[in-house]
């Protein structure tokens, strides 16, 4: 081997190194934005809260490290069980609701043809509507003397519960708000409906398969992936729930009737942190929320591999 | 250069000379000012200008201090932009928030003590309604400047009253057996449903008010321990969630409530929808504006001794700890609640009123010189007699007025006996029950609070 072709190879291996540096760098240089975002408001933040749940912190003094007494008053703290079972009725009763009339909205839509764009921005309308402005709305629409629900359902002879003032009806009443907003579901769902394969539909048929068993086993499992999708986030989304249920009820409007009925995670761990100044204790709320839903995304996502297909997969 | 020439030239120097000699004076007077007093620019949190009543005492610090350039962020105070505002070490010079709030931030040291402030301004305590001063002051110090002063008064449906054949002088607010009384008399119902309350309580929020007429106050007079389940105040709740039975209970009582159009000219009154309540004189102004005419009578709010109680609110200005022009921020407070100030905002107020044609129902300003010129002078009689009653009935009001003593665990303490209070109603506690749990836990708030303080 002669002196003069090892410098070549080593001179070509240098290029090489050098392209593979530069595409790694372009690389690193289109990502930096998410990238610093991501350590700036979401990791730094996140640290800082885990830190400061070790601490005892009222946003105006220095925090005081206090151990392990935040996650000890956890335990202790009453309302943190109640407004984990309220969280968790709310979640259970909305997602599979939504879910159901998301899909029956989409495959509404999927037959209307040409009307379908029309229909399509009016059901996502509410989803833009400012969570405030929803809130005030629907306490108007549940009221259970005047209100449009229970005016409706007084025309087809039911007694309308007391949406806003009846400890038992609050959270149904909440869950109905929120199906307000169905609109962002039903937009995925169409589209997945729409990339269901029309030959599988056809050769279902062929094989004398009635329209419940067509989209009992080839619609469902064609957009399971979605399904499966709308399922995490929207419990994720259950779980944190908070705008629209603090102004009906915990804001300037606030009746007091739902003081203990619509007491959420997140309004109790608000409360903690911006109105009793216990920024310590609501870091270690938001940790035991960030773990509870780790998990059950966990657990949804074990699962998943029994019902969820995913072409190609 | 010919003669004239160095003539007119000599006289147009001189004309110039004395232009800007006397144009710049005062300039050089104003800077002598301002290097005397405050200056600087001032930011304002919390506050804003909806009426006349802001806007010309603002007017009157800016004529009193041309110098300060005055920047208000308009809004009520939203609380996490102030903790993070003070946390970041930019906070406003000056902050505007409900008394219940002050001891809560003071004890934390979000608020500068104002006793350098009272000093350099040579601030006269003594006009101010003492109730507000005890509302913002912990341990001997003074955190806040008072401005409004909202009493409570009893209004009652006149025309309910004479169905009912009784009269105003029926209605003794003394004598619980017989307010119970009157609200089985009044209360309304067709169908099984209510459509009109006999006698509204206002619960949860005037609490203190029954706990009052039943000689106790929530809280201790050091702001230390609370009283919440002191045997009078079992009492005042027991008897008043007792008087929403008529109504067939809570839930059907506060669906009723809900609907009522409480700021509009189809008010409770004007529709027949309640009997009687207790209730903040501010609502004479929305009665006096949206429906002058409707069938309202005025009583004050009485212990059960008879004696004239108010449990009264409003708000106040303080300096929070790094305000960076705290001269001027004190100076601010000042000029908004000095008697002057009130005098001209009532003033002006008489006079839009008067070209609107409408009742001036007055201005309560917690400024105890102003009030007596603005009712003693200002508020002429409207010709409406009702009307007239409630400003006569507000006034005697103000000087039965208490406060919840101050204490640093205001809104926990707040929410403590308000949830008790819910829980009652909605029937998932006995008011011993809700008042044991409540005692606890604002105990264990105020223990935590005071340490900040001790």
């Amino acid at each position: 081997m002669s002196g003069q072709s090892l410098v070549t190879r080593l001179s070509r291996r240098e290029r090489r190194v050098t392209l593979e540096q530069r595409e790694r760098l372009a690389a690193l240089a289109f990502i930096s934005p998410w990238f610093i975002g991501f350590i700036v408001f979401t990791a730094g933040p996140m640290i800082a809260s885990l830190v400061l749940s070790f601490t005892n912190y009222d946003v105006i003094n220095p925090p005081s490290f206090v151990g392990l007494d935040n996650y000890q008053r956890l335990i202790d703290d009453p309302r943190i069980e109640l407004s984990l079972k309220n969280s968790f009725f709310y979640a259970a009763l909305y997602v599979p609701l939504m879910m159901v009339v998301a899909l029956a909205l989409a495959l509404i839509l999927n037959q209307v043809g040409k009307a379908a764009g029309f229909f399509r921005t009016v059901f996502y309308l509410p989803s833009v509507t400012p969570a405030v402005a929803v809130g005030t709305l629907w306490l108007w629409l549940l009221n259970p003397r005047v209100g449009l629900v229970n005016r409706g359902l007084d025309l087809i002879g039911i007694n309308g519960p007391g949406w806003t003032t009846n400890p038992d009806w609050i959270k149904p009443g909440i869950v109905l708000m929120s199906l307000w907003s169905v609109g962002s579901t039903v937009i995925l769902y169409l589209a997945a409906l729409r990339n269901v394969p029309v030959e599988l539909h056809e050769a279902a048929t062929i094989d004398g398969a009635n329209s419940l068993r067509r989209f009992w086993h080839v619609t469902v499992p064609m957009i399971s992936g979605t399904l499966f999708f709308t399922l995490i986030v929207n419990t994720i989304s259950a779980l944190q729930v908070f705008t629209e249920v603090y102004t009906m009820f915990f804001g300037n409007m606030r009746s007091g009737t739902a003081s203990s009925a619509g007491l959420f995670y997140n309004i109790y761990l608000f409360r903690q942190a911006f109105e009793f100044f216990r920024m310590g204790y609501a870091s270690a709320m938001a940790w035991l929320l960030f773990l509870i839903i780790m998990v059950l995304t966990f657990i949804q996502l074990r699962f998943s591999k029994r019902w969820v297909y995913y072409e190609g997969a | 250069m010919s003669k004239r020439s160095w003539y007119y030239l000599t006289v147009m120097l001189a004309t110039v000379a004395v232009m800007v000699f006397t144009a710049g004076a005062p300039a050089l007077r104003s800077t002598v000012q301002a290097q005397d007093g405050p200056s600087g620019s001032l930011s304002v949190m919390g506050f804003s200008l909806p009426d006349e009543v802001a806007t010309v005492r603002v007017d009157h610090f800016q004529e009193l201090y041309p110098d300060i350039e005055l920047n208000i962020t308009e809004g009520g105070l939203d609380q996490q932009q102030f903790l993070t505002a003070v946390a970041s070490g930019n906070a406003p010079d000056v902050v505007y928030m409900s008394r219940e709030l002050i001891s809560t931030y003071a004890v934390r040291g979000a608020l500068t003590p104002l006793e350098e402030c009272i000093e350099s301004q040579a601030v006269d305590l003594s006009q101010y309604r003492q109730a507000a001063l005890e509302q913002l002051t912990i341990d001997g110090e003074l955190y806040g400047l008072p401005e409004f002063f909202n009493v409570i008064m009893v209004m009652a449906n006149t025309a309910a009253l004479e169905e009912a054949g009784l009269t105003i002088d029926d209605v003794d607010i003394s004598d619980w057996e017989s307010i119970a009384e009157l609200n089985d008399a009044l209360t309304k119902m067709e169908d099984g449903l209510v459509t009109r309350i006999g006698f509204d309580p206002k619960l949860p929020e005037f609490l203190p008010l029954w706990a009052a007429a039943n000689g106790v106050s929530l809280i201790s007079e050091d702001g230390r321990t609370p009283n919440l389940n002191d045997p009078a105040v079992v009492e005042a709740l027991e008897f008043t969630v007792g008087l929403h039975e008529a109504a067939g209970g809570r839930q059907d009582f506060m669906a009723f409530r809900d609907t009522w159009d409480f700021f509009g000219s189809n008010n409770m009154f004007v529709q027949d929808q309640l009997g009687v309540f207790p209730m903040e004189q501010w609502y004479v102004n929305v009665l006096s504006d949206v429906s002058p005419d409707a069938p309202v009578d005025f009583i004050p709010f009485t212990d059960r001794e008879g004696n004239p109680i108010s449990y009264v609110t409003g708000n106040s200005w303080a300096i929070p700890t790094g305000s960076s022009n705290p001269e001027a921020a004190c100076a601010f407070m000042k000029a908004m609640t000095e008697a002057d100030a009130w005098i001209a905002a009532a003033e002006e107020r008489a006079r839009l009123r008067s070209e609107a044609g409408t009742t001036n129902t007055g201005i309560y300003s917690a400024n105890v010189v102003a009030d007596e010129v603005i009712f003693g002078e200002i508020i002429q009689p409207s010709g409406n007699e009702k009307l007239d009653k409630a400003i006569a009935v507000a006034v005697e009001a103000m000087d039965g007025g208490f406060g919840i003593p101050a204490n640093p665990a205001g809104s926990e303490f707040r929410q403590a006996w308000q949830d008790a209070v819910n829980r009652v109603l909605n029937g998932e506690q006995s008011a011993q029950e809700a008042l044991d749990q409540a005692q606890a836990e604002a105990q264990a708030a105020f223990d935590e609070a005071w340490m900040f303080q001790d």
